[in-house]
């Protein structure tokens, strides 16, 4: 938190009036605080309710804080559901569609920051039209498609269509084009081979810009649900968001036992807001980035 | 001198081989005198590094949304998912079931429902939090922006089933503060009249991060001089929010709505997993009824025209919001 405090400091000139006067600060730190126990209660009415016996769940006048803390509710989403292999599966694909991304993404963002080809307007224009179209477009036949494939229930089902993200291009290319045409220039002057210039020179370059496209990505992957949805039969291959979101729309599962549902939620959500904790400079960098082209 | 020469090229991009010797790569055309051998070098990188995507963007991207249209075209249905070219040719016949169909027609409805109550509360409370936020508080900056943000990364079918129980008219919370408090609460997701309300409230609370984060950058983004000039002139902070700080995120305020609506337009999850379209339709979204045509019965001509009309709705309402918020400064 200290890094993001430096970060944020050149711009603190552009604050507004409001330091001058005392009582607006207050009132400032006042909705600031009601918005935030706004946003933050439904986390911490899971992260209570998990715990819960199912007594105290149902208990009225309502308890909220666990009068005993138990296990029971993980124990019986266990016996429910194989959330080790869900977890399994969503952290696989997650790794490999972030490593595609990584790769693909720097690759041809690269190209159009700073390479001179004939066609590169197109190519850029192809990267912006595909961040404006919407998944669902392409549902149908990519279900048509993996099916003749026979890739239905395969993590190549769940990895391929995302290996390569117009978001990443974009991000990348943003990032790269601050690089100095003329360090790339003495490389190839001292007979740097392109990809050596890529791979040794540019990439370390981009470091920060990697790491949040890595937890854009990541997330993103983590996350996804509705093609997931549809490209997966075999409980075996779920990833959590489909085994929880089955389980919960499951009227023959699900008896009411809303304990066990927020022991779910409770596994799907806490890993993802530790790493956003943790990684959380990368996250506001990256989006003003692309926010502001 | 970059356009000038891409310009030039951009006919024989193509097969231009790896290892042409400098003497031939000097003489093709479109070379303009300077350095050809570097250039082509540079373009035979540039289609090799733009491959791996490109190759990705065809099979999974352009391909699929040509065939999506043909299908709309069609009665593909489940036997065709083993046999695609066996589909009849149905012409418009699906569009026109669409307009006749109330069950589509409730679905368009309902998502225009969300996305014009949704999108403005959405923008609005980023751009609130945001002027919080940017208004000269040190203190504690970081925490509240990471507190508004988090539900943002949070995956929306965890946080939807969240708030399933949040709203559970028997041991959720808003139940359980109504009790404590002596007031009664309905429930919110078997009420007709509430239910789309829910949702709505519900999305708010996930997405205005992002609106808040996309304002934040934009309003850092504004230069002292221009406030210290206003104030001099003397405006006070309202004229100051209206007079300079509206009009100069004008970028930033395009981006965010037309990112937000897109995004609303499709909204899939949040009824999937909370009503399930219900009750009597009245959360049922356009993505919803298509995932359900397609996927559950299988209707999939019918689903794809479904997608084109969604499509259809998205590009115009985001020309629409080009045009009416474009930068009229310039």
């Amino acid at each position: 938190m200290k890094a993001l405090d430096s970060e944020a400091a050149p711009a603190r000139p552009g604050r507004t009036a409001t330091s001058g006067v005392p009582g607006a600060r207050a009132v400032t730190y006042t909705l600031l605080s009601v918005g935030l126990l706004v946003m933050s209660a439904p986390f911490v009415w899971m992260g209570l309710s998990a715990f819960k016996t199912q007594a105290d769940l149902g208990a009225s006048p309502p308890v909220w804080i666990p009068t005993t803390w138990t296990l029971d509710n993980f124990r019986e989403l266990l016996s429910l559901m194989d959330v080790g292999q869900a977890f399994l599966n969503s952290a696989a694909v997650a790794v490999l569609v972030t490593l595609c991304n990584l790769l693909f993404c720097s690759m041809l963002g690269y190209a159009l920051a700073k390479l001179n080809f004939s066609g590169k307007r197109v190519v850029f224009g192809v990267v912006l039209g595909a961040l404006m179209v919407p998944g669902n477009l392409m549902l149908l036949p990519k279900f048509v498609m993996m099916s003749k494939m026979e890739l239905l229930d395969t993590y190549a089902a769940l990895i391929l269509p995302f290996a390569a993200g117009a978001f990443g291009v974009f991000l990348m290319r943003q990032f790269m084009s601050a690089i100095p045409d003329e360090l790339l220039e003495a490389a190839r002057i001292d007979g740097a081979r392109e990809w050596y210039i890529f791979w040794r020179i540019v990439l370390p370059l981009v470091k920060p810009a990697l790491a949040t496209l890595t937890i854009f990505t990541f997330l993103g992957s983590w996350n996804n649900f509705l093609w997931p949805l549809v490209a997966t039969n075999d409980p075996d291959k779920y990833t959590l968001p489909v085994a929880l979101a089955t389980f919960a729309t499951d009227p023959t599962k699900s008896d009411g036992s809303n304990g066990v549902l927020m022991a779910g939620a409770f596994l799907v959500v806490l890993p993802v807001i530790a790493v956003f904790i943790a990684l959380q400079r990368h996250f506001t960098q990256g989006i003003a980035t692309t926010g502001l082209k | 001198m970059t356009s000038a020469v891409t310009e030039a090229e951009t006919e024989d991009r193509a097969a231009r081989p790896a290892k042409a010797p400098a003497g031939v790569t000097a003489g093709q055309p479109g070379g303009a005198g300077r350095r050809p051998d570097r250039l082509s070098r540079q373009n035979l990188a540039g289609w090799l590094y733009s491959t791996p995507f490109l190759a990705f963007f065809l099979t999974f991207m352009a391909f699929p949304i040509v065939a999506t249209l043909l299908m709309s075209f069609t009665d593909f249905g489940l036997r065709h998912v083993t046999h695609p070219l066996d589909a009849e040719w149905v012409g418009l016949d699906n569009y026109a079931a669409l307009l006749q169909d109330d069950k589509f027609l409730t679905a368009l409805f309902n998502t225009g429902y969300f996305v014009v109550l949704g999108v403005p509360l959405t923008i609005g409370c980023g751009l609130v939090a945001a002027v919080l936020l940017n208004s000269g508080i040190d203190r504690l900056r970081t925490f509240f922006r990471v507190g508004f943000y988090v539900p943002v990364v949070t995956a929306i079918v965890a946080v939807a089933v969240i708030w399933r129980f949040v709203l559970d008219p028997s041991e959720g919370l808003i139940a359980g503060l109504g009790a404590q408090l002596g007031f009664s609460t309905p429930d919110f997701l078997a009420s007709e009249t509430l239910a789309m309300p829910s949702l709505i409230v519900m999305a708010v609370w996930r997405n205005m991060g992002t609106a808040m984060v996309l304002f934040l950058a934009g309003l850092q983004a504004i230069p002292a001089e221009v406030r210290e000039a206003a104030r001099i002139d003397g405006a006070g902070p309202l004229q100051e929010f209206r007079r300079i700080t509206v009009p100069l995120l004008r970028p930033t305020m395009l981006y965010v709505s037309v990112m937000t609506t897109i995004g609303f337009l499709n909204v899939f999850e949040e009824p999937f997993v909370m009503t399930d379209g219900g009750p009597d339709d009245s959360t049922l979204t356009v993505s919803l009824h298509m995932y359900e045509e397609g996927f559950r019965f299988f209707h999939m001509g019918s689903a794809s025209a479904m997608a084109y009309v969604l499509f259809t709705v998205v590009l115009a309402v985001t020309l629409l919001q080009l045009r009416l918020l474009k930068d009229k400064t310039r």
